[in-house]
């Protein structure tokens, strides 16, 4: 491998889904069936290369970064232009492989679970585009190359939560997603505009090294604070953080296998890639805004999580709270575990949705066999006694809860414990102690809530009995793609000691930048905080193992030993329950007060231009009319008056003198002659 | 005695002529007798350039000058009549009195 | 370069070959329907030919602007000479045209949007004979204003046009066309007063010395009008930062804001376009408001540079305004045309920010924003008229899920929805980040408060979406059939462009760079320009 062949493996990556989008959108209807194979196959190919320029980057060129820049457009004068380019470091290497292996998986799955839909290539056409706006993310170098991916992937998600629009809910949900991330989007593009007007350029390692030179926003590093924060919006849109995180659960509504790739390799991920790949201009106080974010996150939506039946619901949640961690521990300082849980979390991620795919999918044919239309597929109390009839979905389900809960052996249970690890490193460095606290008990409810889920969609006996016999695992497309996703949530594909992930290879490829802010402003350094989280690295692994058995205890003895009553509790705190049920009532409130406000304002100013703007045009049109119609009446009754006058006087002497006018020739003859009888007698 | 016509006689005939003339133009309604009047003027005006050229001694101019007046005599009878002719097509009657109007 | 065809100047064939197709679709018998329209389309495709050619033949390098030597395709011919009238001088105006980087790209918009707009009249029925030879008409006046460096020429091609358009919306257009029509004339007339004032003040303010006999002449020549040492001592708009100056320059602003039209001059547009048939509304959108950016870029901002910047706050505040009110306006809206008319004022916001940042991204940012508001603007009208000539509805509550029953329709309309909401990848996006960046550079919080719109407009955008396209298909509308080859014809190659220039919008930006460079630079000049509202 050379540096050309690295780069040019990459511009095939990011344009080969680009090319598949664009083939199937303008053949799909030929290819029908075929489109799927198109699609899988070129996604395919793309998992190929990411995986080459995987193993020989992290093998053998460890310390390199390869970058390819090109002039985008130049604006002439003053040197300033905006570049486009690709760079390929150690993060980039991992991130293709991550999205193109869950993209790659998705396509298959969707093979499968999507025959028969109305618009299977143009389903398989924006997964394609989707894909291509994810890579471009991935592999962007400057922050306005990830601006326009970023918007991209908002279209993508726009088309695939949509993808059955003749739904209001859906359609609801695709206008919902891609607007609330377009919130997050302008403060980002403020963010890339106070960056720009100070730096005059947007490569990352341009402004990179011109501000540990010492050039900040406007000289104060209030600004600077300001602009990673607005850069954080993008990724507070994206990764669905608090107070943004509304989208991501009405995003349930596009097809399974698309929730799979948003939750665990697209979109979702590309808020923390964010974060992540610009690490280095954050401030201490930005970074403590951050982490604040995601603890307030993780546990807003751990609450909601508990008190879903939805199963993808829960899921969706269940990522919100995960996205939270990440965010929480790239914000205290762990830099490598937050990214290692954005990895870890793909993997088992995307195996829970598409193994609750699977069970749908199942649930969704009984219940077409049986002409049933009113049991919701999706509906955790429909369901139970799987185990059986669905053996590969549940042994995978299973791994994977186990993963996201933090259980030994576990790929979570590296990434989470190093994660806990930061926090309580954190706490000691800075004292904000609330963090750890907020972080270990997420730990415990998501331990509980996915074990719920897991227990009422496979354990004990069917909802329904007669439905059960008819219940079949799902086909090879579907359930090859949650092994694979199983056995990328084992522990040993990323640190030979299952305890510490630390020994493992990621640690070594993937370390924390330095920063870039002035000294009096960034964070606790890299060694300090390294030396903390040694420090506690052991608490953190005890207390994590007693507070994720003791979720999975009580979640056992609620639901599958019945030991507590779970409607018991429920009637004792209603409104509780109902609020978590209603997600904190965000959709309301948001409906109530922004939405509210801006479409009355809408309205109101509407009523303004049409009333008092347009009605200033119009009164004044109708004030010159009446001026016009004023000065007409002077002019016909007094001007024009006078003239009139004038004329009748001469028109009444007329009168008169027409009298001697008889029309008779004789008597004109004769006062010819009397006049000059006259005239002779005068003048004589 | 011998009687001389002198030049006042023919003037006084001429004043007589012209006078029936201005008499009858004034007078009659009929529009033929109208003209006929206007004839007497010219007649009497004819008798005049002769009588004048006579006793001023201008050879004949004065009766060059009748013969002109003849000849405009004649064309404007000519015409007149025409005109006359046309008046009665259009309003049945050669009565200059009912003939005021310059329009239907 | 050969800028002669048949030794008459390509910019005059540019002008004048409408009025040729004008002429020879008066001689065709009205019967002639086809005939008729094919003239024009004729006429129009020779324009877009000549555009091709000045496309090509166009020197990147050279700026103009200010400078008539670096003008090209210049054609310049002594118009109207009065020698000596008593206390008046002597009276002399040119025939003046030459194009630079401002002008070229609205040039190749006009040429582009004519073409289609005859395109998008061949349902036209009523009266078909008139209707053609006043759009061929109007075409010529907009190439005209686009051409001319004489400021009377300007002045006399910006009245030309004005009538046709009169006519155009008064008779073909819907109910309640009149008071439109009306709205519309007596609205830009008033500008034009004003306009026509200035433009009398300034042809007693400046003089240049004849190129023979070197005595003292006044002129209407704009490029002599934009250098202060033209300007006659102790004439009425003699020196800098005057309040004589000022006020010229808010007259001239006031002529051309009408146009644009920038809030709360805007009242007009909304009622003209919802009367308008479908290409005239096309033309309105796409070129009309154009003309009054590049009134303020052409002439109010390098004639007056010292009032300019004095307005440079108001100017960058009304862009705000602009951008955000007319969102707002257009969210509700019920009425398919009003919403675009609203986004139209919404996007002209954004031409009037980047102009205000008056430095190099902002300035390119605005120029490029025309164009592409051109396009697009262009697109969305293109598409309302398809489903109105279909159902005679322009209810936006009206329809819903005409995606399935119109596929193809459904695509071009996605494509250019996404562009008007600035998505990148479309050329909406690239015009108006670059609007942003070089506007925060001179406003920083007007900027921030402006990005407001980017949010609105996806707002409402994606909601018109929605409501027509998604969701359930209504029984009336299950036999809708899907646009035909002359509707694909003329939404495609617009599509086209809106796609390239947003993946390489280099094409388009060589053009004006250089001359969107040389504007800032000449207008900052001196006046070291004093950043306000920070």
């Amino acid at each position: 491998m050379t540096e050309t062949l690295f780069l040019q493996f990459a511009t095939a990556i990011l344009f080969i889904p680009l090319i598949s989008f664009l083939v199937l959108i303008f053949f799909g209807k030929k290819l029908s069936d075929k489109s799927a194979i198109v699609g899988s196959g070129l996604i395919g190919s793309t998992l190929l290369l990411s995986l080459i320029i995987f193993f020989s980057k992290i093998n053998y060129f460890h310390n390199q970064t390869f970058e390819y820049t090109f002039t985008w457009v130049d604006f002439g004068y003053y040197d300033s232009k905006i570049n486009l380019g690709i760079m390929i470091d150690n993060m980039t290497a991992i991130m293709l492989v991550v999205v193109t292996l869950v993209s790659f998986l998705v396509h298959l799955f969707s093979i499968s679970y999507m025959k028969g839909d109305i618009r299977y290539s143009r389903y398989f056409a924006f997964l394609g585009i989707f894909s291509f706006s994810m890579l471009g993310i991935v592999l962007a170098d400057n922050f306005f190359m990830i601006y326009v991916f970023w918007e991209l992937v908002g279209l993508s998600s726009y088309l695939l939560i949509g993808h059955w629009y003749e739904k209001t809910s859906a359609a609801n949900a695709s206008k919902k997603a891609f607007i609330v991330n377009r919130v997050g989007d302008v403060g980002m593009f403020t963010g890339i505009m106070i960056l720009w007007s100070t730096f005059g350029t947007l490569d990352f390692e341009k402004i990179f090294s011109l501000m540990s030179l010492g050039v900040i926003p406007f000289e104060s590093t209030v600004w600077l604070t300001a602009a990673g924060l607005l850069i954080f919006c993008g990724a507070v849109g994206k990764s669905a953080q608090f107070p943004l995180h509304v989208w991501l659960p009405d995003a349930m509504e596009g097809p399974t296998p698309v929730s799979a790739l948003i939750h665990a390799a697209t979109m979702v991920a590309a808020g923390v890639y964010l974060i992540a790949r610009v690490f280095p201009i954050f401030t201490a106080d930005a970074l403590i805004v951050i982490a604040y974010i995601g603890a307030i996150t993780a546990f807003v939506s751990a609450t909601i999580a508990i008190a879903q039946y939805d199963i993808k619901k829960v899921l969706a949640y269940s990522t919100v709270s995960q996205l939270g961690y990440m965010v929480m521990s790239l914000g205290v300082g762990g830099f490598t575990s937050g990214f290692f849980h954005l990895v870890t979390h793909a993997a088992f991620k995307a195996g829970l949705f598409l193994g609750s795919g699977s069970v749908i999918f199942a649930m969704h044919h009984v219940l077409h066999h049986h002409n049933d239309h009113h049991t919701d597929p999706q509906d955790i109390r429909n369901m139970g006694g799987l185990k059986n009839k669905m053996p590969i979905t549940f042994w995978t389900f299973l791994i994977f809860t186990l993963a996201i809960s933090g259980v030994p052996l576990t790929s979570g249970f590296l990434s989470k414990d190093d994660i806990l690890a930061g926090t309580l490193a954190f706490s000691d460095l800075t004292g904000h102690t609330i963090i750890p606290i907020i972080a270990f008990t997420v730990a415990g409810m998501t331990a509980f809530y996915m074990f719920r889920v897991l227990i009422l969609t496979f354990m004990g006996s069917h909802a329904d009995s007669h439905r059960i016999d008819g219940i079949h695992e799902s086909p090879w497309q579907m359930t090859t793609p949650l092994i694979i996703f199983a056995a990328l949530s084992l522990f040993f594909f990323y640190s030979p000691n299952p305890t510490n992930a630390s020994e493992g290879w990621f640690y070594s490829a993937v370390v924390r930048p330095e920063t870039a802010v002035p000294e009096n402003v960034s964070a606790s350094s890299i060694e300090s905080f390294e030396e903390a989280v040694h420090h506690n690295h052991g608490k953190a692994i005890t207390l994590s193992l007693l507070i994720a058995g003791l979720g999975i205890l009580i979640s056992f003895a609620t639901y599958y030993w019945k030991k507590i009553s779970a409607d018991k509790i429920l009637n004792m705190f209603p409104k509780t329950f109902k609020f978590l049920n209603m997600k904190w009532y965000f959709d309301e409130l948001y409906d109530k007060t922004v939405v509210w406000f801006t479409m009355t304002t809408a309205k109101v100013l509407a009523w303004f231009d049409f009333k008092i703007i347009d009605g200033l045009v119009n009164g004044t049109a109708s004030v010159t009319k009446s001026t016009a119609f004023g000065s007409g009446k002077f002019d016909n009754v007094v001007v024009d008056g006078i003239v009139n006058l004038t004329a009748y006087t001469f028109g009444f002497f007329g009168l008169i003198i027409r009298t001697i006018q008889t029309g008779k020739v004789q008597t004109y003859l004769a006062f010819a002659i009397v006049g000059a009888l006259m005239i002779f007698f005068f003048f004589n | 005695m011998t009687f001389t016509v002198s030049l006042n006689h023919f003037i006084f005939v001429s004043a007589i002529l012209f006078s029936l003339g201005i008499y009858a133009v004034l007078t009659r309604r009929n529009a033929i007798m109208v003209l006929m009047g206007i004839e007497l003027i010219l007649n009497s005006a004819n008798i005049n350039f002769v009588a004048f050229s006579r006793y001023a001694g201008m050879d004949v101019n004065g009766h060059l000058a009748a013969i002109f007046v003849i000849f405009l005599a004649a064309c404007e009878a000519a015409v007149a009549l025409a005109i006359v002719l046309n008046i009665y097509k259009q309003f049945n009657t050669v009565n200059v009195d009912e003939v005021s109007t310059m329009k239907d | 370069m050969n800028n002669n065809f048949l030794n008459i100047g390509i910019l005059t064939w540019m002008t004048f070959i409408p009025v040729v197709g004008m002429i020879a679709v008066l001689l065709v018998p009205k019967e002639q329907k086809t005939t008729i329209r094919w003239i024009s389309l004729g006429a129009t495709i020779v324009q877009l030919i000549f555009s091709v050619i000045i496309y090509t033949n166009f020197d990147r390098s050279l700026a103009g602007v200010n400078n008539a030597a670096t003008m090209q395709f210049v054609e310049r011919y002594s118009w109207i000479d009065i020698k000596s009238v008593e206390w008046f001088g002597r009276i002399h105006i040119e025939y003046f045209l030459g194009i630079d980087g401002i002008s070229v790209p609205m040039v190749l918009l006009t040429a582009l949007i004519s073409f289609v707009a005859v395109l998008s009249s061949w349902s036209i029925e009523k009266s078909i004979k008139g209707y053609f030879a006043l759009l061929l008409l109007l075409d010529t006046g907009m190439m005209g204003v686009f051409v001319s460096l004489d400021f009377f020429l300007f002045y006399v091609f910006w009245e030309i046009m004005l009538l046709p358009m009169y006519f155009l919306i008064g008779i073909w257009g819907g109910p309640r066309r009149e008071y439109a029509a009306i709205k519309f004339f007596i609205y830009t007339l008033f500008g034009s007063v004003l306009m026509l004032l200035v433009l009398i003040a300034l042809y007693f303010s400046v003089s240049i010395p004849d190129a023979s006999t070197g005595e003292l002449v006044h002129t209407f020549d704009m490029i002599a009008m934009m250098n202060p040492a033209n300007y006659e001592a102790n004439s009425l708009l003699f020196g800098l930062n005057t309040s004589w100056r000022y006020i010229a320059y808010v007259g001239l602003f006031i002529g051309f804001a009408i146009k644009v039209p920038i809030f709360p001059f805007h009242t007009w547009l909304p009622d003209a376009h919802v009367e308008a048939p479908t290409a005239i509304s096309v033309i309105l959108a796409g070129v009309l408001l154009k003309m009054g950016t590049y009134g303020l870029m052409r002439v109010a901002m390098p004639i007056f540079p010292d009032a300019a910047i004095y307005y440079l706050y108001p100017l960058a505040f009304l862009g705000f305004i602009n951008i955000v009110y007319g969102a707002l306006c257009a969210m509700a809206q019920t009425d398919f045309k009003k919403l675009i008319a609203y986004s139209s004022v919404s996007h002209m916001g954004i031409v009037l920010l980047g102009m205000a940042a008056l430095n190099t991204q902002g300035m390119i940012g605005a120029m490029f924003q025309m164009f592409n508001h051109g396009t697009i603007t262009a697109m969305l009208f293109l598409i309302v008229g398809v489903i109105y000539d279909r159902t005679h509805t322009r209810g936006l509550n009206d329809f819903g899920g005409l995606m399935n029953q119109m596929p193809k329709y459904s695509a071009i309309m996605v494509i250019a929805f996404f562009a008007a909401l600035g998505l990148p990848g479309l050329s909406g996006f690239v015009s108006e980040v670059f609007s942003f960046l070089g506007a925060f550079q001179t406003f920083r919080w007007i900027t921030i408060a402006s990005t407001l719109g980017i949010v609105l407009t996806a707002g409402y955008m994606l909601w018109t979406l929605q409501r027509v396209f998604l969701g359930e298909l209504p029984e009336k509308w299950k036999s809708l059939t899907d646009i035909n080859n002359r509707e694909l014809i003329m939404l495609v190659p617009l599509a086209i462009i809106v796609i390239l220039l947003g993946v390489y919008p280099t094409p388009i930006l060589d053009l004006m760079n250089a001359s969107a460079n040389e504007l800032v630079d000449f207008i900052k000049g001196e006046n070291n320009l004093t950043i306000l509202g920070q």
